[in-house]
C-alpha cells in the first residue's frame, strides 16, 4: 500500500480504491512474452505515466485494458471491483477511453459521424447525430476542444484529429483516458495545449494514463510514473521523487547517456549546396517551396519540423527518387534533379548515402535476410561480384558478419530476415550498410524512430564519429531533443520552407517550437 | 426508327437492367463493407439454376425463388468463410466461386434432367409473369405517355420493380441508419469500428449475406422472369458488368441505377440491332457488348472523375500486433 494516497489533489484525503488495478496480467504472442505478471495501481484523479522502450509491452498492456487483446492470465479491477474486459465494448462500458497512437478514425467521415460511430442511440442516425452535436458543443466549451463537427476528418490537422479522438472518449463518458504516445505528431505548442487539456480533465477527477517515451513529458505532466522493461513492470515512482536519468536507467537496465558527448564541429568547405529547391507531389501540390541551404564537410545540419512539412520530400529528391526543380551541387558538381538521368544508384555513385526515414518501406526488404539487405544498393560493387553475371554471396556474407559485429547488431545472424530484428537493430543494419561506404554526404531521416534508448546512444555516437571524420551529414528528425543534441546548425522547416537557421547553443525549444509552427519570433505578422 | 422500336428498346433496357442492378447493389453492400466480390457472377448463376430447377419440379416460381436465394446464400457463406473468417484472398475466393457455380450448375442439371445441362422450360405458375400496373388502362389513350407506361413501365415481373425500389432503400440504409454508418465505416477503417466496440466480423458477414440475397434475386430473375428456364452459363458475364457498373457508379446507390440503366440500354440496343448501321460505319453488336468494359476502363483511368474504392476493401482485418 506504499503507493496509496500521495499527491493528486482532493482525492488524497479519502482512501478510495484506485481507478484501475491490474493484478498479475500476462500475455504472450506465440513465443514472445509481451506482458509478464504485471501489477499496477492507478489512483483516481491522477495522471499516471508509463514509460519503457519499444517492445517493453506498454501498448500490449493498454490494449488488454481496452479489451483489444485478451490477457492469458490476471485480473482487472475498476474502482476496486473485478471487471472482466473481453472486448472494447466492455471497456467503454467500464468507462475507459483510449486515444491510440495511430488514430482510429474513419478519414472520409465527418467529425460527428466519427464521434457517433458505435455510440448510436437507436437504429436511425438523425437523432444520434443531433444529440452528439449538442454534446460536442458543451464538451468543446468545457475542455478547450473546439472542432468543427461537420469537417471531414482527413481535412483536419493532426492535432485536431487527436482532439476528435479525445472527444470520442469523453462522449462515451470515459472516466479513465489512456493516451498512447500522444505527442509524436504534434508541434510543441499543440503538445502544450494537449497537456493543458489533460490537466483540466484531471482537475475534474478523471484518471489519465499517459504512455510515452519522452521522459521530459513524463517529468512535466505526470503525478506518478511506472517503468516497463521486457514485458515486466520494474518500478513505480512518484514523479516528483525521480529523475530522467533514473527512469532511463530503469528502462534499459543499465546506465545510459541521455546527452551525446561531442566536441565542437570543425567545418570544412561546402559539400552540399541547395538553392531554391522546389518539389511538387503527384497531385501537383507544391511540397518544397524554394529551399536553400548548405551543408559543409565535418558538420551536421539538423532539419527540425513537425512531420509532413516537406522534410520527406527533401530527402527523397536529394536521395534521387523524386524529381524537383532548382539547383543542387555536391562538391561543386550539379546533380540531376529531373529524375531522368538519376536514381538512387547514381546518387550513391556520386557519394551520397541515404538512411531513409521509413526503414521498413525504403531501407530494407523485410522478408529478405540481413546479408541480402546489406548488399542492396551496392550489389554492383565488384567486391560482391564473382563475375558479371554471378554474385559472390560468400563475400557478401563475410562483409555482413563484419558489419553486424562492428555495429553490435543482435542477433549477429546474417541469415535472419530483416523483419525478425528489433527496430533498433534494423536501423543499425541500414546504418552499417550506408555509413561504412564512407560517403561524402549522409542523408539520415529519423535515425532513432522506434529505436530503443540503448541503441539510440550507439547510433548517435556513430553519427558524431562520421562527422568528426570530416563528412557532411544532413539530419532530418521530428525529435527536437535529438536535433538539439546532434546538430551543429539547425534549420526549421514549415510548410515547404525553411523558416530560419539557428545555432543550437543560442536557441531553445521555445524558439524552435514557434518556428515549427510557422511563427518567426520577433516578427510582427507571424507566418511568412 | 419508329416510336415502337424506341419503346421496345426502352422496355428491353428495364428488363435487361434489372439483373445488373440487383447484382450491382449486391456488390455495393459487400464492397462498401470492405469485402471485394468478384463472385457476383457465380452467385447469380447458381441462383438461376436452382430457382429454375426447383420451380420446374415444384411448379411454383415462389418456391424456385426461395431455392435460388438459398443457393446464392450458401455461396455467400463460403465467400465469407474464405475471406472474413480465414482471411483468404478475396479475389481468389470470388474466382473460385465462379468456377464452382459454372461447373456445379451444369453437372447437377445434367444429373437431374438429362437435357444437356438445361432445365425444362418453365411456364405458367413456375415462371414470374409480367404485372400490369394500375393506370395502364386509363393512360392507354394518352399519346406517348400511354404506350410508354404500358410498354416500358408496366408489364415487368415483380422482381424488376423490387430491384428499382431497392435503390432508394439501399441509399436510406447506407446513409440514414446506424447499420449503414457502421457498414461504410468497416469498409474504410475496420480498426475504427473494432475500437468502437463493434464486431468487424459480424458486420462484414451481414454485408456479404445481403450481397448473397441480392445476387440470388438477380439469378432468380434471370431464369424465371427474363428467360423461362436455365441454360448453361446463362449469367453471361452480367456479374462482371455489374462490377463494372459499381466502379462506374463510384459505389453509390443512385449512380448504380444510372450505370446499370446505361449498360442495360447498351445490351438492349445490341439485342435489337445485331449490326447497328449508323450510315458511315456498321457497328457490330460485339462492340456494343464490350462498351461497358471500355467505359469502365475509361473511368478507372480517371478521365471522368476519380473512382476511389472503399479504402479497406480487399483486405481481411487483422488486429495489429503491439
Amino acid at each position: 500500500m506504499d503507493l496509496a494516497v500521495i499527491g493528486g489533489g482532493p482525492a488524497a484525503a479519502a482512501p478510495r480504491p484506485p481507478a484501475i488495478e491490474l493484478r498479475g496480467i500476462s500475455k504472450a504472442f506465440g513465443s514472445v512474452q509481451a506482458n509478464r505478471n504485471i501489477s499496477i495501481r492507478v489512483e483516481r484523479g491522477t495522471i499516471h505515466g508509463i514509460v519503457g522502450e519499444n517492445g517493453a509491452g506498454k501498448s500490449t498492456l493498454m490494449s488488454i485494458l481496452y479489451g483489444f487483446y485478451r490477457a492469458d492470465a490476471g485480473e482487472i479491477l475498476i474502482d476496486g471491483r473485478p471487471t472482466p474486459i473481453p472486448d472494447s465494448q466492455a471497456a467503454i462500458r467500464a468507462g475507459i477511453g483510449m486515444v491510440f497512437q495511430h488514430f482510429k478514425l474513419v478519414e472520409n467521415f465527418t467529425v460527428l459521424e466519427n464521434i457517433v460511430l458505435g455510440a448510436e442511440e437507436g437504429h436511425l442516425l438523425a437523432p444520434s447525430l443531433a444529440k452528439a452535436r449538442r454534446a460536442l458543443t458543451a464538451l468543446a466549451h468545457d475542455h478547450e476542444l473546439q472542432v468543427d463537427p461537420d469537417a471531414v476528418v482527413e481535412e483536419l490537422s493532426v492535432g485536431h484529429q487527436q482532439r476528435v479522438e479525445i472527444l470520442k472518449a469523453l462522449y462515451r463518458k470515459a472516466e479513465i483516458l489512456i493516451l498512447d504516445e500522444p505527442t509524436g505528431v504534434l508541434t510543441p505548442a499543440e503538445a502544450d495545449h494537449l497537456f493543458r487539456i489533460l490537466a483540466n480533465l484531471r482537475a475534474e477527477g478523471k484518471t489519465i494514463i499517459l504512455i510515452t517515451h519522452k521522459l521530459r513529458e513524463i517529468m512535466a505532466a505526470t503525478d506518478r510514473v511506472s517503468v516497463m522493461r521486457r514485458g515486466e513492470m520494474v518500478a513505480t515512482r512518484r514523479t516528483a521523487e525521480t529523475s530522467p536519468e533514473e527512469l532511463a536507467e530503469l528502462m534499459v537496465g543499465r546506465k545510459v547517456l541521455l546527452q551525446v558527448e561531442k566536441g565542437p564541429a570543425r567545418p570544412g568547405p561546402a559539400v552540399l549546396e541547395v538553392e531554391n529547391l522546389r518539389v511538387r507531389d503527384t497531385r501537383g501540390v507544391e511540397r518544397l517551396k524554394g529551399v536553400s541551404f548548405t551543408v559543409r564537410a565535418g558538420e551536421i545540419l539538423g532539419i527540425a519540423g513537425v512531420a509532413g512539412n516537406g522534410q520527406s520530400e527533401l530527402l527523397e529528391v536529394l536521395g534521387g527518387f523524386a524529381a524537383g526543380q532548382g539547383r543542387v551541387r555536391l562538391n561543386g558538381v550539379a546533380l540531376d534533379l529531373t529524375g531522368r538521368r538519376s536514381d538512387g544508384q547514381t546518387r550513391r555513385a556520386a557519394g551520397i548515402a541515404h538512411v531513409p526515414e521509413d526503414r521498413q518501406r525504403l531501407g530494407l526488404i523485410m522478408d529478405f535476410a540481413a546479408w541480402e539487405n546489406i548488399a542492396f544498393g551496392y550489389h554492383h560493387d565488384p567486391a560482391y561480384q564473382r563475375n558479371r553475371l554471378v554474385m559472390d554471396n560468400a563475400a557478401v556474407l563475410a562483409a555482413t558478419r563484419g558489419k553486424l559485429a562492428r555495429f553490435d547488431v543482435r542477433p549477429p545472424d546474417p541469415w535472419l530476415a530483416a523483419r525478425n530484428f528489433s527496430g533498433g537493430n534494423q536501423q543499425k543494419l541500414v546504418l552499417a550498410r550506408e555509413i561504412e561506404r564512407d560517403p561524402e554526404l549522409l542523408l539520415v531521416g529519423q535515425p532513432t524512430r522506434g529505436v530503443d534508448i540503448g541503441a539510440v546512444e550507439f547510433i548517435h555516437r556513430r553519427l558524431i564519429a562520421l562527422r568528426d571524420a570530416g563528412r557532411a551529414i544532413l539530419l532530418v528528425s521530428v525529435e527536437l531533443d535529438e536535433i538539439l543534441g546532434l546538430a551543429d546548425r539547425i534549420a526549421v522547416m514549415f510548410d515547404g520552407r525553411i523558416m530560419g537557421e539557428r545555432d543550437p547553443a543560442e536557441t531553445d525549444e521555445r524558439e524552435l517550437g514557434l518556428l515549427m509552427a510557422g511563427v518567426v519570433p520577433g516578427a510582427r505578422n507571424g507566418a511568412a | 426508327m419508329d416510336v415502337a422500336a424506341i419503346l421496345s428498346i426502352l422496355e428491353g433496357t428495364i428488363r435487361l437492367s434489372t439483373p445488373l442492378l440487383l447484382a450491382c447493389l449486391a456488390g455495393l453492400f459487400s464492397e462498401r463493407a470492405g469485402v471485394f466480390d468478384i463472385g457476383l457472377e457465380g452467385k447469380m448463376l447458381i441462383a438461376a439454376f436452382f430457382s429454375a430447377a426447383v420451380a420446374a419440379l415444384a411448379g411454383s416460381a415462389w418456391v424456385g425463388l426461395a431455392a435460388g436465394v438459398a443457393a446464392a446464400l450458401v455461396l455467400a457463406v463460403i465467400h465469407g468463410l474464405a475471406s472474413i473468417t480465414f482471411r483468404g484472398n478475396q479475389l481468389i475466393a470470388g474466382v473460385a466461386i465462379n468456377f464452382l457455380a459454372a461447373g456445379l450448375t451444369v453437372l447437377v442439371a445434367e444429373n437431374w434432367f438429362r437435357l444437356g445441362g438445361r432445365t425444362p422450360s418453365l411456364s405458367g405458375e413456375a415462371r414470374f409473369q409480367g404485372l400490369t400496373l394500375p393506370l395502364t388502362e386509363t393512360l392507354a389513350g394518352v399519346p406517348l405517355l400511354g404506350p410508354f407506361w404500358g410498354t416500358v413501365i408496366s408489364g415487368h415481373a415483380l422482381l424488376a420493380y423490387l430491384a428499382f425500389l431497392a435503390v432508394p432503400a439501399t441509399w436510406w440504409i447506407l446513409y440514414r441508419t446506424r447499420f449503414g454508418l457502421r457498414l461504410r465505416a468497416v469498409g474504410e477503417n475496420p480498426a475504427a469500428v473494432d475500437t468502437a466496440g463493434i464486431s468487424v466480423v459480424a458486420l462484414r458477414y451481414a454485408a456479404v449475406m445481403i450481397c448473397g440475397l441480392l445476387c440470388g434475386l438477380a439469378g432468380v430473375y434471370l431464369a424465371t422472369a427474363l428467360s423461362a428456364g436455365f441454360v448453361k452459363d446463362m449469367s453471361g458475364g452480367r456479374g462482371f458488368i455489374a462490377l463494372a457498373a459499381l466502379i462506374f457508379a463510384k459505389w453509390r446507390p443512385w449512380s448504380a441505377m444510372g450505370a446499370t440503366l446505361l449498360f442495360g440500354f447498351l445490351q438492349s440496343v445490341a439485342t435489337r440491332f445485331p449490326r447497328l448501321d449508323l450510315g458511315i460505319v456498321v457497328v457490330p453488336a460485339q462492340f456494343i457488348d464490350a462498351l461497358p468494359y471500355l467505359l469502365t476502363v475509361v473511368i478507372l483511368a480517371g478521365f471522368v472523375g476519380k473512382a476511389i474504392p472503399p479504402r479497406a476493401g480487399g483486405t481481411a482485418y487483422v488486429k495489429e500486433h503491439g
